[in-house]
This record gives C-alpha cells, sequence and structure tokens, in this order.
C-alpha cells in the first residue's frame, strides 16, 4: 500500500496533492491511501475522498494546526508505524523538504526527492528524478521501503483517477507531545505586497534577458491582461531588481505548471527550465533559434519579441 | 559561537557531465570541481555570525581527497579550521550516507550551530541538512533568508511558497539549511589565501559498514518529449497563426 501524505494550510488543499496521488496511483505498488494532517481536515478529506483510493485517514490533533518540523515528524512516524505502508509519497513542497529527511532518519528508510515519476524494470519499482541540474535524469533504486517526494509539475493532475463514489474517511488517532516541539512559529507574512503564488497560476506571461529594459515590462504585462495572466521572469530580471523576486520562476524560484507559459526572450537555462517545464503549452518567443527554449516549447517564434507580442496583442483584441 | 558548516565540492556548472559505461555515475575524471555554489551562502552566513558574536567556523566536507582544494578555498575566505571526511566513493553517495558520515565526524565537537546550503548542485536532493540534524539529535529549520541571535536561541526567518515568509524560534544546538542570496559572498584575499595554508585539515575516514538505501542504477540525457511547432512569416501572420493554435488546438485562451 501507498500512502499519500496530503499537504493542506488552513484547510485548504495544496493542489500539488492530486499530482502525488496520480503518481501513486500510477506506481503499481497496490493499494493507495491518502492521510491528511492538521488541526482541522473535514473539508479537505472530504474533497480528497473523490480520488480512486482504498481509503481517507485525518490525522487530527491540535498540535499539527500551525506547521513544525517536530511535530509533523512525530505524527508520520506514528502513523507510518500504525498502517505499515510500503511507500509514503509527498508533493515535493517547501514543507515536505523542511522534514520528511528527519522522517526518513527516524524511520530508517530510504528518502528520494524531487521525483519526476516512477517506472518498472526488472521486476523492481525506480524512482525517476533528475540529476546535474536537470541535465541528467537518474534511475534509484531502493532495496527496502521508501519516502519519496515529487515535482510539482512532473505529473499531470488531470491523471488522477477518480472513484466512482467517495473513498471512506477514518480518523487515526494522533497523539503529538507539544511540549517536546523544539520549534516555536510564528504567523506567515508577505513581504511583496501584491505577491502571488505563482505554482496555481493558470497562465503566465514570463520575461527574460531578451527584454532588454526595465521599461519594456510593460509589453508583457498588457499581453498578460488581455490573456488573464500572471507575470513571471527568469532570475536575471530579478537580480536586476527589475520585477520582485516572487515573480522568479526556476530552481531558485517558483515551481508552476499553469495551462499556458509564454516565454519572452527567455533563452531557457536549466535553473529556468526545471521550474516551468511543467506547463502543459509552452510558447516561447526568441531571437535565437538555437535557443534551448525551444526543445521544451510547443510552439516557437523566432524573432523579435517587440515586433510579435504588439501584433499579438492585436491579434487578441481584433 | 562554536559553528561548523557544511560544504560539499560538486563539478562546475557549465560543465556537460557525460554518463560512465555503468550508467550509474558521471564521469567525472576530466570534470572541473568548485565550491557547490548554495554551501557558499551558507559559508558567508557563518563566517558573518562569527564576525558579530565571535567564536569559530569548522568547515566540514565529505568526499575524495580532491574535495581538500574546496576546504582551503573556505579556510582562505576566513573559516578556521576544516574537517574531511576522505573516501573515494564518497563522491556518489547518497544524502543519507553522508549525513551518517558528516554526524560521526561532527557528534563530539558540539558546535552551537550548524550550517549547510540548500542543496548540491549535482545530486539535489536537499536533504543532507535536515538529515544531519536529526542524526545529531538537534533542531533544524530550512530555506533560511535571516538569522537572529538573542539571549535563549536563535529566531530564523524561513522563506516559505508563494511570496510568504515565517519567522520560527529554535534553541541551540541548531541546524539551519540557508537560501541562495541571503548575502553578498565575498571572495578570499591573499592574505587569506597565505593564511589557509597553515590552517589545519583535519582528515576522518568514513563510517566502516554503511550500506546505502538507495543507488542509481540507471543514469541518461531525458529524451524530447515534445514536438516544436516553429511558426514563421512577419509578425502580423505568426501572431494571427500562434492565437488561432492557441485558441483552436491548445485551447488555453479564450
Amino acid at each position: 500500500m501507498i500512502l499519500v501524505i496530503a499537504e493542506q494550510q488552513g484547510g485548504t488543499l495544496n493542489k500539488a496533492t492530486w499530482e502525488t496521488v496520480a503518481a501513486a496511483q500510477q506506481a503499481g505498488g497496490g493499494p493507495v491511501k491518502i492521510a491528511v494532517l492538521g488541526a482541522t481536515t473535514a473539508a479537505v478529506a472530504a474533497d480528497l475522498a473523490s480520488a480512486d483510493v482504498s481509503e481517507v485517514i485525518r490525522a487530527e490533533t491540535p498540535a499539527l494546526e500551525a506547521y513544525t518540523q517536530d511535530a509533523f515528524v512525530s505524527a508520520l512516524a506514528a502513523l507510518v508505524a500504525a498502517e505499515q505502508p510500503s511507500d509514503v509519497f509527498f508533493p515535493h513542497t517547501y514543507q515536505t523538504r523542511d522534514f520528511a529527511p528527519a522522517l526518513a532518519v527516524r524511520l530508517g528508510w530510504a528518502l528520494v526527492t524531487d521525483c519526476v515519476g516512477t517506472r518498472q524494470a526488472d521486476g523492481r519499482r525506480l524512482f525517476v528524478r533528475p540529476v546535474f541540474q536537470g541535465r541528467l535524469l537518474a534511475d534509484v533504486a531502493c532495496d527496502g521501503p521508501a519516502l519519496a517526494t515529487f515535482q510539482i509539475g512532473a505529473i499531470r493532475a488531470d491523471s488522477l483517477k477518480r472513484g466512482a463514489g467517495p473513498a471512506p474517511i477514518r480518523s487515526a488517532a494522533v497523539s503529538v507531545d507539544a511540549a517536546a516541539i523544539r520549534q516555536t512559529p510564528e504567523a506567515p507574512f508577505r513581504e511583496a505586497k501584491q505577491a502571488v503564488d505563482l505554482s496555481q497560476a493558470e497562465r503566465i506571461v514570463a520575461v527574460g534577458r531578451g527584454i532588454k529594459e526595465q521599461e519594456k515590462i510593460a509589453l508583457a504585462h498588457q499581453l498578460a491582461s488581455a490573456i488573464g495572466a500572471e507575470i513571471g521572469a527568469s532570475r536575471p530580471i530579478c537580480d536586476a531588481g527589475w520585477l520582485p523576486m516572487d515573480r522568479q520562476i526556476g530552481s531558485s524560484g517558483q515551481t508552476v505548471a499553469p495551462k499556458l507559459y509564454l516565454a519572452l526572450g527567455i533563452s531557457g537555462a536549466i535553473q529556468h527550465l526545471v521550474g516551468m517545464k511543467g506547463a502543459r503549452t509552452i510558447v516561447a518567443v526568441n531571437k535565437d533559434p538555437e535557443a534551448p527554449i525551444f526543445e521544451v516549447a510547443d510552439y516557437g517564434v523566432v524573432g523579435d519579441l517587440f515586433d510579435i507580442i504588439p501584433a499579438v496583442i492585436k491579434e487578441l483584441q481584433g | 559561537m562554536k559553528i561548523a558548516v557544511c560544504l560539499k565540492q560538486v563539478p562546475a556548472r557549465d560543465w556537460q557531465p557525460r554518463v560512465n559505461d555503468k550508467k550509474t555515475w558521471v564521469r567525472d575524471q576530466d570534470a572541473s570541481f568548485e565550491l557547490n555554489e548554495p554551501d557558499a551562502y551558507a559559508l558567508e552566513e557563518g563566517l558573518r555570525l562569527k564576525e558579530k558574536h565571535g567564536g569559530e567556523v569548522v568547515v566540514c566536507s565529505v568526499g575524495p581527497a580532491r574535495v581538500s582544494q574546496a576546504l582551503r578555498e573556505a579556510l582562505a575566505r576566513g573559516a578556521d579550521r576544516a574537517i574531511h571526511v576522505e573516501g573515494e566513493a564518497m563522491a556518489s553517495a547518497d544524502a543519507f550516507t553522508v549525513a551518517e558520515a558528516l554526524a560521526a565526524a561532527m557528534k563530539d565537537e558540539a558546535f552551537d550551530l550548524v550550517l549547510t546550503g540548500l542543496q548540491s548542485d549535482d545530486q539535489g536532493s536537499a536533504q543532507t541538512g535536515v538529515m544531519l540534524a536529526a542524526l545529531l539529535g538537534i533542531a533544524s529549520a530550512t530555506i533560511i533568508m535571516e538569522v537572529d541571535v538573542q539571549a535563549t536561541g536563535i529566531r530564523v526567518k524561513r522563506e516559505l511558497e508563494g511570496g510568504w515568509f515565517q519567522w520560527v524560534g529554535l534553541p541551540l544546538p541548531a541546524l539551519l539549511t540557508i537560501q541562495s542570496g541571503i548575502n553578498q559572498l565575498r571572495y578570499a584575499t591573499l592574505k587569506g589565501i597565505m593564511a589557509a595554508k597553515k590552517k589545519e585539515i583535519r582528515k576522518v575516514a568514513p563510517p566502516s559498514g554503511a550500506v546505502p538505501r538507495q543507488q542509481i542504477v540507471g543514469l541518461y540525457v531525458p529524451e524530447k518529449r515534445k514536438q516544436t511547432r516553429m511558426i514563421g512569416g512577419s509578425p502580423a501572420e505568426a501572431a494571427k497563426a500562434l492565437v488561432a493554435a492557441l485558441r483552436d488546438e491548445a485551447r488555453v485562451i479564450s
């Protein structure tokens, strides 16, 4: 049985969870169960029960209200001991990255992070993950049970199998010793006023060095508002301060998986590609026909974006 | 404050990795190596904390003999001494094995604060730091943007997703994984390079009998899965064809 650990904040499910459930369904490891941890889990559990899984487990206790590494490791170690899964899958979020290595040590299990899928070969289940900044893929074998985290956007959420009816929901007893939690978390806050979670955006217009001047970003904004998109950027644009850091997409920024990703003047360094190649439809506009961005693009236009983008805006309005 | 900074030496970013004959690792005989960039930010943060609060900075690394070059560079930037867990096979070891080797070499040092980079540029597992903390039995927090030393411990700013941040209090000893870009990196001065020659690099053997929990059994270049449709013509023609494709074929705009 594969146990998927859902991620939720304040009763809202992180959508990356659906991709991880799909990964578990496709892994061929027998039945799939989902567990959701938190102080209030009823609504999220009901939502998750629409997936084709054998059970949804609610692990609810007040000590799990605000995330802490110690509480999560303690609760999950107990849950794994009680449920005896063969593997445990997680979405590869910042939160998972904070606790999963400590959980692996507690359990003595392997941890395979940032997986893009699984496959079977010679009777073994292999985890597939990028190494060397995505320039190579590695097949990783584990002899014993494993924890595995799945890269956001690597598995299509629309490949998820829904159940004929809702899956049964069960509450599991979890007790966390609040006095043993060493981290004292304060309330999360935002620094940028209009900070946006790009991982949830349906459409993104992203700009790179090819935009040349900060003033020219206005053109990208016009295109974005014409199609209902968020603005994103490659690292050099944010390092230069032309757009705030929370607009950065790539290995040091956000990982996104929108329906449409329009890359304007982005050459496609691997550090950028790992953050956006999970987009369903990728359009690249670039002067350089050899730019690596065209390797991942569905549609490519070679040319000057200052000629092409105004024409696209005009076409959209006409 | 007794500070440890764990760092890794990795193939240079611009090196194009080629797979070895067994397809289990890269042919790194002809690679040039460099200090893993995320670890450079951890080192810089450690040096700044020492400058502010006193104490010492000890750099620790696991890997083949070549790793002493990265440790020497860290000493030239201002670290006081180094611990090198030396083993040829450790170049491609998984994070759990590396964390166990570090924990064995570091446990008797009783560090107040241990810093690591966010992840390595080679395997990119982003696990070693938190695993090391768990093995040492100390608290940890990840993706740290700011470190504030207080009377009873530390208060650190964690980066969350989507532009969110959070301050978290931790008792000492503790381990932090440092977010890249937290500070401006310094470079070694000539004086630092000269001074580094006299600093200690203590060599330690990795623990014997370690059994890796995972293995790379295949390594390959990702297949290009996409057929790219190149759209030509004048800007107006290209725009027309592109908008039509996005509306009618991909159905991603209305």
